[in-house]
Parts: structure tokens; sequence; C-alpha cells
């Protein structure tokens, strides 16, 4: 199929996910902290639809089944895009309130909360 | 015109549908009584979230004895687990509502958007217990959090607060990460989000599927892990229950856990048949969570801090419940059911009356605020005792019955280390919750002032409510277990 393999898709979503999982990881701005975050959300509709495209199991159902499985990971990816958008209007909120409070927002001066 | 857009319009049972929507629609009425409320006071929109909560229970309720069924295009599933744990979840949003006001009060952030938003986190929460498709269970879980992230900063001038909202934030949108990714997984592998065919596709025996449900599923574990405070995903639990306002903490700890912990269930059930796998790893884990949160807890001063990590110990005995349940199905829903219920009754009723420790605008929650307690009220010092001992697991308490029922399950499972550890966690956390009934007792240092402030109309009723609870549902156990069962 036109060359690329679904392995290539795979794997550029793993990268990215990782990518994601490791700034998260070592960032200080809660900024690029949530975009990093944003990154595994990519890596999650990169895989829902080269899933979608490609049908694994495909041998074995009709050609009505394929396209509803198909339309399902596309549509997951909607909502994906949907509810992380949502989630970026939310945090950029709190991010704002914290730096009205004390005009910073480094992770490691979050340390008000221990025991 | 393309053939993939052909699709027959799906038929919808609104009656199935009704609880979920009676709430979304109260959110709405309370949010339109907003506008209109007086400037002193948040009455009418308390009592349009109340008994637009009850309605709801009652349409609830009703429905409890049909058999289960699909609905709206096999989105939506109505069975006895997901309408119980509905129920469940009404109750501790009543609850939650009925003591915040007098709450936010004393904090002065007497907001009227607070009711609006905890209705729609319980529809979120709602949603995500009533169905077995993965699209259906994220965008719940979604609805649950995004109102959560705000209730959790909506105290704007703490500096506490903010920092648990934020931290709530970012750890939950990226345990969304990892629960998405993971359903991406599955998804590639049965090609659909229908939990129910995983088990026939894992059962075909092809080594590529095999491979992406096992990714896909140690994913879904480590998403579901951090919205249910498994270790080693638990540590931003007590710090978020710390920050946050208390009756959304109360929230937080209850409703957000039950909604957690009924999906963990699905799954994990869906998941029967890659038993070899997921048996070793949740056992660890839960093994994990247990010692975690009660060693942990010994060592706190702060009475929320406490009451956090004492929720991730009890995720660790619901684990344990679970667990059993994926062993052996015909044990039924009942074990996981009675013990969340005797655990929400007792957990709100413990953070209602650490509550009483706010006033104007200032809010101490160490061990040694509740000094005097005993004085102000002794009422609520006594319904605090019993909260305690039901933690603890004191006969003859619900909480003491939720954990014989676990124990007794782990048995009839041959979990037996689990078992053990699960004796041996109840009595290293006799320590902690004896240290909280304690406090209560001992008088005010004579250096500070008392105070002597009565407890609030809302925070008595939820003690009381709670405090008869607590008593009642142990004699409700066998019609409410066999409500549950799955034979």
């Amino acid at each position: 199929m036109n060359g690329v393999p679904l392995a290539a898709y795979i794997g550029l979503g793993l990268f990215m996910f990782t990518t994601g999982v490791v700034g998260v990881t070592v960032r200080k701005n809660p900024i690029v902290i949530f975009m990093c975050i944003e990154l595994m959300l990519n890596a999650v509709n990169l895989t829902f639809l080269a899933f979608a495209r490609y049908q694994l199991n495909s041998a074995r159902q009709s050609s009505e089944q394929i396209q509803h499985s198909m339309m399902a990971g596309q549509m997951m990816v909607i909502f994906v895009m949907a509810v992380a958008a949502a989630e970026v209007a939310v945090g950029l909120g709190i991010i704002m309130a914290i730096f009205r409070l004390r005009d910073n927002v480094d992770i490691d001066e979050m340390n008000l909360l221990r025991g | 015109m393309d053939k993939a857009f052909h699709f027959a319009i799906p038929v919808i049972d609104w009656t199935a549908l009704l609880p979920i929507m009676i709430v979304a629609v109260t959110g709405i009425f309370a949010l339109i009584a907003e506008m209109f409320r007086p400037k002193h006071n948040n009455n009418l929109i308390v009592g349009v979230s109340l008994g637009g909560l009850a309605l709801a229970a009652v349409a609830s309720a009703l429905s409890l004895q049909q058999p289960s069924y699909t609905t709206a295009a096999e989105l939506f599933l109505r069975d006895s687990l997901g309408t119980v744990a509905q129920l469940l979840i009404l109750l501790a949003t009543a609850l939650t509502i009925s003591f915040s006001e007098g709450y936010l009060r004393n904090k002065r952030i007497p907001f009227g958007e607070f009711y609006p938003l905890v209705l729609w986190s319980s529809v979120g929460a709602m949603i995500m217990t009533s169905t077995m498709n993965l699209l259906v269970i994220f965008l719940g879980l979604e609805i649950l959090s995004v109102s959560l992230y705000v209730m959790a900063g909506m105290s704007r001038s703490e500096e506490k607060s903010e920092e648990s909202a934020l931290k709530y934030f970012l750890l939950g949108a990226f345990a969304s990460g990892f629960l998405l990714y993971g359903i991406a997984f599955v998804y590639g592998a049965t090609g659909g989000l229908d939990l129910n065919v995983v088990n026939a596709v894992w059962l075909r025996h092809e080594a590529s599927s095999h491979t992406l449900l096992l990714f896909g599923f140690g994913l879904m574990l480590i998403g579901l892990g951090f919205k249910t405070s498994m270790a080693p995903f638990h540590q931003w639990t007590p710090d978020v229950y710390q920050g946050a306002p208390t009756n959304v903490a109360a929230f937080m700890a209850t409703a957000a856990k039950i909604a957690g912990f009924v999906t963990l269930l699905r799954v994990v059930s869906a998941f029967g048949a890659l038993h070899n796998f997921w048996l070793p790893a949740l056992t660890a884990i839960a093994i994990l969570t247990m010692f975690a949160g009660n060693f942990a807890a010994l060592v706190q001063k702060d009475v929320k801090r406490i009451l956090g990590y004492s929720s991730v110990a009890n995720a660790g005995y619901v684990m344990v419940a679970i667990i059993a349940f994926g062993r052996d199905s015909s044990l039924g829903y009942g074990t996981v059911m009675y013990f969340l219920l005797s655990y929400t009754l007792m957990t709100i009723g413990a953070f209602a009356v650490v509550s009483m420790a706010a006033k104007n605008r200032r809010e101490s929650t160490k061990l040694e605020d509740l000094n005097g307690l005993w004085r102000r009220s002794p009422f609520v010092a006594l319904t605090l005792v019993i909260f305690m001992a039901s933690l603890i697991g004191i006969p003859p308490t619900a909480g003491f019955v939720g954990k014989f029922l676990i124990f007794f399950d782990a048995l009839k499972t041959d979990q037996i280390p689990l078992a053990i550890v699960l004796a041996v966690n109840s009595i290293i956390s006799i320590y902690y919750y004896m240290a909280i009934a304690r406090a209560v007792f001992v008088s005010d240092s004579a250096d500070v002032e008392p105070d002597t402030s009565k407890p609030s109309a809302g925070v008595a009723a939820v003690c009381a409510v709670c405090a008869i609870g607590i008593f009642a549902a142990v004699a409700f156990v066998g019609p409410f277990v066999g409500l549950l069962s799955t034979k």
C-alpha cells in the first residue's frame, strides 16, 4: 500500500509518545510540559489513523464491518482533538491563576504541598 | 455518495439515559439559578441541585430490576453494576453538595458556579460507569476530570489550591495520554472500540494481536492506575487532596474513585483471557498500593493528607476485590460495590468533619487543629469516631463488612498472599485512624483562643446521614450483594 508500511507509522507514533513522556518528566515549565502532553496525544491520533487505514484483521470481516471499523478509529481522533482543546482552555486558565499569585510558574517552586 | 456515510440511525432507549440527562439538565438549571441568586446565599442553587439529584436517583432506582441491555448502537450499557454505581455517585454528589455551602462561605469563596460544575462532573462519572465502549469511557472520564481541575483551583487567592489544581491537571492529562495510547492499541488489535470482543480476539492466538493487546492493556492500566491512585502512580493524591478545597477533595475521593474502579473492573474482566499476564502485575500493584498508602500515612501530620493516603490504601483493598472478580466472575459485583458504598459514607463523613476547620478565609487542617472539637460539637466528634472505626474495620460497621467480603473473596479465589496483606494493612491503619479520633478529644492548648462556632446544619446533616448509613448498610448486606450477583 503506497510503500509506507504500518510499522513506520506505529514507530513514528511510539517515538513521538516517548518524546512526550520524557519531556513531561524533565521539563520545568508547565506550558512546555503541557506541549509535551499534546505531543503524546498527537502520537495517539497518528496511531489511531494508521490502524484505521490498515485494518489488521480485515480478512475476517465483510466490507461493511471494515467501513464501520475505519469510521470508529477516525471518529476517535476527532473526539481526542476536541477534548484536548477543552483541556487547553482549563489548563492555561490554571497556569494564569498561578502566575497572578506568584509571578512565576516554575514547577520546582511548587512545593507548598508536602508531608 | 460514499458508502462509509450510509449509517442507520441508531435506536435510543431514552429511559436508560434518563438519570444522566436529569443531572446534566439540573446543572443547567443550577447555572440559571445562579444568575438570580441573592448576594448573601446560594440556598436556591443547593435546593435545585439536590432536587435534581433526588429525581435522577429515583429514575435510576426504578430500572434496578430490569435485565441488562445496550442501547444507542451499543454505546450505552444498562446493567445492575452501572445502575448501582450511578446511585452511589449520586449519593456522593448529594452529600458533597449538602456540606459545601457552609464551608465555601467560611472560606469566603461562595461561588455559585461550584454547583453546576460538581453536577456535570458527576455526569461524567455516571457515563463512565455505564458503557463497554472505550470512546464513551474516555469521554466520561474527561467530562469528570475537566470539571475537577477547575474545582480544585476554585480558591483562587490561595497558592495551595492553585498548586493542587496544576498538579492534578498535568498528571490527569498525562494519565489520559497513556489511557488513550492503550485504547489505540486495543483498537488496532480488535478493529473496534468495544471491550466485549477483546477475549474473543485474544483466543484466536495470533502473535500480532497478542502483542498489541498486551501493550494496550498495560498502557490502559497505567492511565486508570493514575486516576484511581494505584501505587506507584499515587504520589499526586495526598498533595491534591491537601491543597484542594475540602468539599472538592471529598468529591474526588469518592465519586471520581467510584467511576475509576467500576471502569477498571469492566476492563479487567473484559481482558479476563489474559489473566496469565495481568494476575502477577495486578497482585504486585495491589500489595504495593496497600503498603505505600498505609506506611506513608503513619508519618503525616495533616488530616487531609492522612485521608489522601487512606484513600490510596483503600484503592489497594478495592484492587484485591477486582482481582478476585477477574479470576472468578461468578463472585458477582457485590463485594466491590459494597466496599465502595461503605468507603463513600465514611470518607465523605470524615471530610465533612474536617471542613469545620475553615473560618474567615483561613483553613488549617493539621491534626492539632481538630483539638477541642469535642467541646465545639460533641455530636460531630462522636460521628468522626464512628467514621474512623469504620475505616479501621471494627464490627459492626459497614467498613468491617466490606473488608470481610473482600478477604473472603480473596480466599475463595486462592489469592492467599493478598488476603494476608489485606489483614496486616488493616492492623497498620489502626495507628493513624486512631490518631485522628484521639485529636478530637484533646483540649485546645491554653494560648489559643478556643473556637466555639457550631457546625453548620449541612455538616451536621451529612455526619448524621453517613453515621446512620454506616450501621444501616450492615443490615442490608444480603439484598445488596444479591442484587449485584452475576450467577
